[in-house]
């Protein structure tokens, strides 16, 4: 048994050595969010432009604020995220070549079917937040830093509210992925702000429904930027430059805007 | 609302279809964990067998906090091995974060402390109760500590599975080193999370009852070679 364990462990170390960084394996890594990741757009995507150039594309899902942290960090060689404002200071501050817009869906909030604070289509978010607020009903916040969240609280200020205040009584901030408070705000009967392309993709909907969308603040938009490679020497420029390329061709537009769950579109390109 | 009987009929039926990318991630598991677990048992159980059978000042102190290291939480442990492998890291010219190699690190340093710390109390209560005989013999300690592990070998073989089941149940360091990457960095832990993060409970349910299978598999084998061992020493 001992040795078997060794064999492996032996075998592990040589088969996976430098890993992806490997001489002729063309690979890059992608920083990205959950919210893509979770919706089945890279599962989507990611073969056709395999089939296209070779190149394999490894996407990390995390929060927007960690994918920036982490592509700071050099590591990874594009970020596509969604928090314009965030990711204009990543270019601005040097760590990113460019950012492009790339496509964008929207916004919605969602809760459950009894709708107790009365906000049921609704197209004024800060006005529902403010109906939310007022009736002390429970809203689930990802409390995260990530690009949702980072709008969530846009909103909020705009409505001139501060929910912080009441953080652990009626807002409540789970701290987790896009998924995860889904899940919390449906076991909670919270409503929740979710881009659009998770909660069509969501499996475990229970009772819940949108209440509000369609306002023009309800905007999402995604960018997608090459790590700079003067700040980070790790940095595939090639291979990475490439897939922005193909994403923003009309091929790789045409592909985003194939990609359906339920029959939905999930996201709109928009590339300039 | 999906059911515990739902995800144990799609368990049964993922394993019967023999569907290539679960086969996949179970192997990456059952890679890692084994590698981690492998290279902590000769760094714990030669840890443990130091601290068993040597006196020195401060050894109260180190045994302290191995045993407060076996607390370790996993999430704390993937940070500090991101810190080190991040390409702005001290090691970060090795290229190894997002690795499967990336993840044996996080894990060996996840369980060592964990078989250091049983196998030191396994082989102190044998070093107790041979030492007179020892001494008797004149050993060299090298040849003392070599007769201990191989008398407790199967109880020490125990704190190696102890380490195991850590390894391959947590998830907190491998999503931060591996980045549950599909094809590459995506093991059973990791999938579950994000399955369930997904909503899909049924999905992520059937691969948690896949990897207590797995995990009971290991232990039976280890158990039935255990006997067989004792059978034929017997004999």
């Amino acid at each position: 048994m001992k040795l078997v364990a060794y064999a492996i462990a032996v075998s592990a170390i040589l088969a996976t050595g430098p890993g992806p960084a490997a001489a002729q394996d063309r690979s890059i890594l992608v920083q990205s969010t959950t919210s893509t990741a979770n919706s089945g757009l890279y599962d989507y995507l990611l073969p056709i432009f395999h089939d296209k150039t070779g190149i394999t594309v490894n996407v990390v899902a995390v929060g927007t604020g960690q994918a920036i942290k982490n592509a700071q960090n050099c590591d990874g060689d594009v970020l596509l995220v969604h928090a314009t404002p965030a990711e204009e200071k990543f270019v601005a501050d040097g760590f990113g070549v460019k950012r492009s817009d790339l496509m964008y869906n929207d916004f919605i909030i969602v809760g459950p079917a009894a709708d107790p604070a009365g906000v049921k289509g609704m197209k004024d978010a800060e006005a529902a937040l403010t109906k939310i607020a007022g009736s002390k009903s429970i809203f689930a916040s990802r409390g995260d830093d990530s690009g949702t969240h980072k709008k969530e609280q846009a909103l909020w200020k705009s409505a001139g509210i501060d929910p912080t205040g009441a953080s652990g009584s009626w807002y409540r901030e789970t701290g987790s992925g896009m998924g995860a408070t889904l899940n919390t705000g449906i076991g909670m009967g919270a409503y929740v702000l979710t881009d659009r392309a998770t909660w069509i993709s969501f499996a475990n909907k229970g009772d819940f429904e949108i209440v509000v969308e369609g306002a023009k603040n309800l905007f999402n938009q995604y960018g997608v930027i090459l790590v700079n490679p003067e700040k980070c020497p790790s940095v595939k420029t090639e291979e990475g430059q490439a897939f922005i390329d193909w994403l923003l061709s009309d091929d790789g537009q045409t592909a985003i805007a194939g990609y359906r769950v339920d029959g939905q579109q999930l996201f709109f390109p928009d590339a300039s | 609302m999906q059911d515990l009987g739902g995800a144990i009929q799609l368990a049964l039926s993922l394993i019967v279809s023999a569907d290539r990318n679960l086969a996949e991630i179970v192997s990456l598991s059952l890679l890692v964990s084994l590698t981690a677990t492998a290279l902590s048992c000769i760094i714990g159980v030669t840890l443990g067998a130091v601290l068993a059978t040597t006196r020195f000042a401060g050894r109260g102190a180190v045994i302290a906090v191995v045993n407060a290291l076996m607390g370790l939480p996993p999430v704390v442990i993937g940070l500090i091995v991101y810190l080190a492998l991040s390409r702005s890291g001290p090691l970060g010219f090795l290229g190894l974060l997002y690795t499967p190699t990336a993840m044996i690190i996080a894990q060996t340093i996840l369980v060592t402390p964990i078989v250091a710390a049983l196998s030191r109390q396994i082989l102190e209560d044998l070093h107790v109760e041979y030492d007179e005989y020892f001494r008797s013999l004149c050993l060299p300690h090298r040849n003392v500590v070599a007769a201990l592990i191989w008398d407790g070998r199967f109880s020490v073989l125990t704190a190696g599975l102890a380490g195991f089941g850590r390894a391959v149940a947590e998830v907190g360091a491998v999503i931060i080193v591996g980045g549950n990457i599909d094809h590459l960095t995506r093991v059973m832990t990791t999938a579950i999370a994000l399955e369930t993060s997904k909503g899909d409970l049924a999905l992520a349910l059937a691969l948690g009852t896949i990897l207590m299978a797995i995990a009971l598999f290991v232990n039976g084998l280890v158990y039935y070679i255990r006997c067989t061992a004792l059978r034929s020493a017997y004999a």
